[in-house]
């Protein structure tokens, strides 16, 4: 059981011990000082109280008998989505490293030109649940079918594009496996026994976490598309295609899927060459003129953080961050944003990154490539007008 | 029909930096506030229950936090949710979202069953979309996530709209049925004051991990998490970076001048 447990007799100024908790937690009960509901668990109190508030907790092993990096090779209508591909080209390297076998698996519906394709990345196995009732995504379904494929393969990883349907699919996943999930990682590394580092913002701050999944297996992960690289296709193919078998229980779904419609093609700011950001330096939403002509002169996307996506300023399908798209543009300018982690996590692998903002310690300026302390209001336009004419003063 | 809205209190700010010195978590202000999409959560149940008027419709918010985390019930009781409960325990610290929607579970358990459980798209603290998925996993229910707009709600199921990358898909879920909403068609009402001044006699109930059918302490909080953060550190930042200070001649001027060198104009 992990606890933390106060040591009282070691406790010489409370009110010192009481302020190392960022939440407020620690505080004087009836016998004497304690933790409260307030705590998050960080265990900044057990790193910084010398040995006056510890961590108790008994030893687990890790899992024995899981092996191999699978990653789900996530298909619409047969085609292949590219974050699998890329999320194949960590997997390969990871697997080198701790000596593993890289597996895809697939679900859907006519998977022969994907499984194909797959063979080409590095993989030892690509493993297909091809059958009708896969066509339309049904999430119940797909969960089963992956739920097989853990049992049988028990890879010691499973890797999951955080796409709409990844997001959906790895959580079921995980909580049918009872196993543990870290959401949009931005980083991703592999010990050599396997252990998988994953890295990503965390409590809802400017702060990134490394999280673990030591005693569950498979360790579970999901990556935004366009955060890992995309491999180069290899020109020998490699894996092995193996046909599971479908059964009536993979088949069945609480979800009978009545329409489909396609949307009308929309700018999708994952492929834009050069984006501008609006941010909440930003005072209205007319003031989105302004940012809409830097976009048009240098023929790029208009995008904004959340707070703008939330007052209804932009469409949020232009979004950027976690909670909206991850970009990789050759050219990103930003706009009064001021670059929380969760907005630098979806655009810091950006070619080129330009920050305007009036406050000279906002945390963009730290993976801006070239920052301007000043008011967006007077160098915005001037930028526009030289970029219009072609010319530098 | 039992309808489950699952909510969270959210920090009021993103704020909080690492003293890079003693390595302590500093974090500005204590405000905190409803998970902005969860707005959305409570608004659907509400359109749910306007669009099956003459039946018996109970709306159920269900939170999990400390004891503050209350003010985030009662807003969704002042937008029209019949009752309140809070899942609030020492125990349930340092949940992750497996742990987090299995505590989930068990309060549904708890308070016998629903026919729909409706969550948010996302918190805006954790950011990862996963206890919707996970909660219905728990309780076996099928789910569909990013629901726009409830078209229908029947008996035995739910007809909703939900948008996919390339499609907006129509879907028939049987019940009970867990749905992800995001922030679609609905937009979320504003408070009503006179509900607010009957918050004194509103149904509000709390529920401690001894109070679940599941008592055994290592399946919540931190013992029931498969995952464990094992480092926090602020975001690395760029080395190869160049912070400009002067006029905005000066400032535009010097942005261009970067922009050709790279033949990025």
């Amino acid at each position: 059981m992990a606890r933390l447990v106060v040591h009282s007799e070691l406790i010489d100024d409370f009110e010192e011990l009481a302020a190392l908790c960022p939440f407020g937690a620690i505080v004087m009960g009836p016998k004497g000082a304690t933790v409260d509901e307030r705590c998050r668990m960080c265990l900044v109190c057990t790193k910084r109280s010398e040995g006056r508030i510890t961590l108790e907790e008994d030893a687990k092993g890790p899992a024995e008998g899981w092996d191999g990096i699978a990653v789900f090779a996530e298909t619409e209508g047969g085609r292949l989505h590219p974050v699998g591909l890329e999320l194949l080209g960590k997997a390969a390297e990871m697997a080198a490293r701790s000596r593993q076998k890289v597996l895809a698996v697939a679900v859907g519906h006519g998977l022969e030109d994907a499984a194909e394709e797959l063979r080409h990345y590095g993989t030892a196995r690509v493993v297909l649940y091809d059958d009708p009732a896969f066509a339309d995504y049904r999430v119940d379904s797909y969960t089963s079918a992956l739920f097989d494929f853990v049992r049988i393969y028990r890879p010691g990883t499973v890797l999951v594009g955080a796409t709409p349907l990844g997001r959906s699919l790895a959580p079921r996943l995980a909580a049918r496996l009872r196993t543990g999930l870290t959401a949009d990682c931005t980083v991703l590394d592999m010990l050599e026994d396997g252990s998988l580092i994953q890295t990503r913002p965390a409590f809802g701050g400017n702060i990134m976490a490394t999280i673990r999944t030591p005693a569950h297996r498979p360790q579970m992960a999901t990556v935004r598309y366009k955060v890992m690289d995309m491999p180069a296709r290899r020109a020998k193919a490699t894996g092995e295609i193996i046909r599971a078998s479908v059964t009536d229980r993979m088949r069945g779904s609480g979800i009978e899927v009545l329409e489909v419609r396609p949307k009308e093609k929309v700018v999708d700011l994952t492929e834009a060459d050069a984006i501008v950001v609006a941010g909440r330096g930003l005072k209205s939403q007319a003031d989105m003129a302004l940012i809409g002509r830097l976009a048009d002169a240098l023929n790029a996307q208009v995008a904004a953080t959340r707070p703008l996506i939330e007052a209804g300023w932009q469409d949020p399908r232009r979004q950027i961050g976690l909670s909206g798209r991850t970009v990789k543009p050759r050219l990103i300018i930003t706009c009064g944003v001021s670059g929380s982690v969760q907005f630098a996590a979806g655009m810091r692998g950006s070619g080129k990154i330009v920050a305007i903002n009036s406050d000279a310690n906002a945390s963009i300026f730290d993976i801006a490539h070239l920052g301007i302390v000043g008011d967006l209001y007077e160098v915005v336009p001037r930028l526009t007008d030289m970029i219009e004419d072609g010319r530098a003063i | 029909m039992k309808i489950c809205v699952c909510i969270k209190q959210v920090p009021g700010s993103s704020k909080v930096d690492i003293d890079e010195r003693t390595g302590v978590l500093k974090r500005s202000g204590a405000e905190a506030k409803l998970n902005p999409y969860d707005l959305y959560t409570v608004e659907t149940a509400l359109r749910i229950k306007e669009m099956l008027k003459g039946t018996t419709v109970t709306v159920t918010a269900l939170s999990m936090g400390p004891p503050q985390a209350k003010e985030a019930l009662e807003e969704a009781y002042m937008m029209g949710a019949d009752v309140m409960v809070l899942m609030s325990d020492r125990r349930f610290a340092g949940s992750d979202c497996l742990a987090t929607s299995y505590a989930l579970s068990q309060g549904i358990e708890y308070l016998g069953g629903f026919d729909l459980v409706i969550t948010g798209k996302q918190t805006t603290d954790g950011d990862t979309a996963q206890v919707g998925p996970e909660l219905a996993e728990m309780l076996g229910m099928p789910s569909v996530a990013n629901v726009a707009k409830v078209l229908s709600a029947g008996k035995d199921s739910l007809t909703v709209e939900y948008d996919m990358p390339e499609s907006v898909n129509v879907a028939k879920i049987a019940l009970p049925c867990l749905i992800s909403v995001d922030k679609g068609r609905y937009s979320p009402r504003l408070p009503s004051y006179r509900r607010k001044r009957g918050m004194a006699d509103a149904p509000f109930l709390t529920l401690t991990a001894d109070m679940l059918h599941d008592k055994d302490a290592s399946h919540y909080g931190l013992d029931g998490s498969p995952t464990q953060v094992e480092r926090i550190f602020p975001p690395e930042a760029s080395n190869d970076r160049t912070l400009f200070k002067g006029s905005a001649e000066e400032a535009a001027d010097f942005i261009y001048k970067g922009l050709s060198a790279e033949k990025l104009v």
